[in-house]
């Protein structure tokens, strides 16, 4: 995992479902054919409600209509993100979308573990309500190391990151299958 | 040294370890795992990368696949996802595959099943799993889909999980896991005629809120949930994830005895129970003699109200399918409200799998094999103006365009579905209100939503219909 993450903040509310970071209607595509894969960045957030895409403001859009890749690539989440079905499309939409990490207050138990897994995004959790403190735009630098993230934007303000705890080494090994293969149950 | 939960003890068999406790991080053998038309591809591609082109998997024998999600629809790219299950099933000789073979890559919408006692697909997988006989007591199930805690019902540990997790498992056969703390949830007295599971479910998730089990296990105890059906039970476990459970899970009585004893695919299991002294992360108390018919308001299911307090809703449709309420005893259910009248708007019936869809034709309406003159449960939904669809997962979670019984406008939708969250059955624009059968069939008939309560006299019985 790279040690430092700048990039725009871009600011979802509570229960981020996985309806809303890929509708159901997109899962044709299989996230196993590098073509079709693309897609899932091209709609990443499609459903989210226009009103609640991009806060405070709202009406955002997480990915330019008929683009693959976001100008955002820190995805700002309150309380259960990523709840509802176990569609792994979800992280993976993401990250492909051009993200490599959430901030929220805390997951649905899947999305996190299917973040983790597939190397997708680094899901971080915080004890502060970011939803409320950050502008989507806001220019921010995470510290791996230090466990901070500092708002560029707002006068380098800085909120603490809480560690990352078991899942620190399969995050550092970019997912389960290295992370199996670094500690010898898998053959390379 | 406190007990062990039912959860606690079927993990640490898996680990092979006399006790485990919560918040233990542990490697689980796993017994069987299933994977559907919608993630099957993704696990696959990534099975393939991980272990190799030629590898195998670790137990053809516990894989089961289930094409249930994206199958009567013209979208090309879902016909050649079963193909892509197909492929695989033949590369790795697995036994346990359920085609709709009447799907083919050929464009156009593929013909349903004329006749569901003669097809080899059966539609939803949480359905259809334990009617194939692949669920049991105290064995662990992982699933590429998020209701797959499901089989809880049957007393086992069965929970969804990611395509990364599913194709680590296919190649290894093992899976780590976080050990729950349990929530116990007491339900004391009978259920009552007007009630079914979905009301309770709906009750706690309303009460703990969608994220109030994160990481937990969620226990339904008490002489209520004895008194339930086996399938009603099914419903409660099924929506354990929608309070953001690991798993659901009931204990083992003679109705689930009777029909693992009947279906089960493989003669032994174990039975366990939560000790005396097992500890709990938290207890709730039902008491089903004053819980009232629940709805989940637009768009969250926690957003509780009784079916009473908002009366006053005008509906534009209803649903009743789904691994929810698509059920055979939600269809005499709702048939039993429904018989001899009209529905006042469009309604849509979708068999949860076609097993519930034969059962439709062949029970009357008190769950027993209907004389030759009597009308089924089929013909009482058809007779009163349902639109009768083929088995699946069809509008629940909205799907391609041509989904029958989507959403596609601003319109409100009655549903016996578990999830309403923004654009969940379709359209960003259209609002769904989550309830029971009864309460969905009421609603159809007066066209706003409506307390069953108005329409039920005596008990529903259910007869045989979900018993073997």
């Amino acid at each position: 995992m790279t040690k430092v993450i700048k990039g725009k903040a871009f600011v979802l509310g509570d229960n981020i479902d996985t309806d809303q970071i890929i509708p159901a209607k997109y899962l044709a595509y299989n996230p196993s054919d590098a073509t079709e894969r693309k897609f899932f960045g091209m709609y990443a957030m499609d459903g989210v409600p226009a009103g609640q895409s991009g806060l405070p403001f709202g009406d955002v859009r997480f990915v330019r209509p008929n683009e693959f890749k976001s100008d955002f690539s820190i995805v700002i989440g309150g309380k259960n993100f990523g709840c509802g079905s176990s569609r792994e499309h979800a992280p993976l939409a993401i990250a492909e979308a051009g993200a490599s990490c959430v901030v929220a207050e805390f997951y649905a138990r899947i999305f996190f573990r299917n973040s983790v897994n597939g190397g997708y995004v680094v899901p971080f959790e915080t004890g502060e309500r970011l939803v409320e403190l950050i502008k989507t735009g806001d220019e921010l630098e995470i510290d791996v190391g230090k466990g901070e993230m500092k708002n560029v934007t707002q006068g380098g303000r800085v909120h603490k990151l809480k560690p990352l705890g078991d899942v620190a080494p399969i995050i550092d090994a970019g997912g389960v299958f290295e992370y199996a293969k670094e500690s010898g149950m898998m053959a390379r | 040294m406190p007990g062990m939960t039912i959860t606690e003890k079927i993990l640490a068999k898996h680990a092979k370890r006399d006790s485990v406790v919560p918040g233990e991080n542990i490697w689980v053998d796993v017994d069987v795992l299933m994977t559907h038309d919608v993630c099957g591809p993704g696990t696959i591609g990534i099975f393939h990368k991980e272990f190799g082109r030629n590898a195998k998997v670790w137990d053809r024998n516990k894989v089961v696949i289930i094409p249930d999600h994206y199958i009567f629809t013209a979208d090309e790219k879902c016909h050649r996802n079963i193909q892509i299950l197909r492929d695989f099933v033949k590369e790795q000789d697995l036994p346990f595959y359920y085609d709709p073979e009447f799907v083919s890559m050929n464009p156009g919408k593929p013909n349903p099943y004329l006749d569901p006692t003669k097809t080899k697909y059966k539609g939803v997988c949480h359905k259809a799993l334990p009617e194939e006989g692949h669920i049991r007591p105290g064995e662990i199930m992982l699933g590429t889909d998020s209701h797959t805690c499901t089989a809880g019902a049957f007393g086992m540990f069965a929970t969804g999980v990611g395509n990364s997790d599913a194709a680590f498992t296919l190649g290894t056969g093992k899976t780590w896991l976080k050990v729950p703390p349990t929530m116990k949830f007491t339900f004391h007295g009978q259920i009552p005629p007007y009630l079914t599971a979905k009301d309770l479910i709906l009750a706690v998730i309303g009460d703990i809120s969608v994220s109030g089990a994160t990481y937990k296990s969620m226990y339904f105890a008490g002489e209520g949930i004895g008194s339930l059906t086996l399938e009603d039970r099914m419903t409660l476990t099924n929506m354990a994830i929608e309070a953001g459970g690991k798993n659901g899970v009931c204990d083992v009585d003679e109705k689930t005895l009777n029909y693992v004893r009947a279906r089960s695919r493989i003669k032994t299991w174990e039975v366990y129970t939560d000790d005396k002294n097992a500890a709990y992360d938290y207890e709730g108390d039902y008491d089903l003699s004053i819980m009232e018919p629940m709805v989940a308001k637009p768009h969250s299911p926690d957003n509780k109200d009784t079916a009473h307090n908002v009366r006053d809703v005008k509906l534009d449709q209803a649903y009743i399918g789904s691994c929810t309420g698509g059920k055979i005893t939600d269809m005499i259910m709702a048939a039993n409200i429904l018989k001899g009248q009209q529905v006042k708007i469009p309604t849509y019936v979708v068999p949860g799998s076609t097993e519930v869809h034969a059962d439709m034709k062949r029970f009357n309406l008190r769950g027993v094999l209907k004389g030759p003159n009597e009308k089924s449960v089929e013909d009482i939904l058809s007779d009163a103006g349902c639109s009768m669809g083929a088995s699946g997962c069809s509008a629940c979670l909205g799907g391609p365009a041509d989904t029958f019984g989507r959403l596609n406008r601003s319109e409100v939708c009655i549903s016996t579905t578990n999830r309403n969250f923004p654009g969940r059955m379709g359209s960003m624009s259209a609002a769904v209100f989550l309830a029971s059968p009864l309460t969905v069939a009421a609603s159809a008939l007066t066209g706003h939503i409506t307390d069953p309560r108005e329409f039920i006299t005596s008990p529903i019985e259910t007869g045989m219909a979900g018993v073997k």
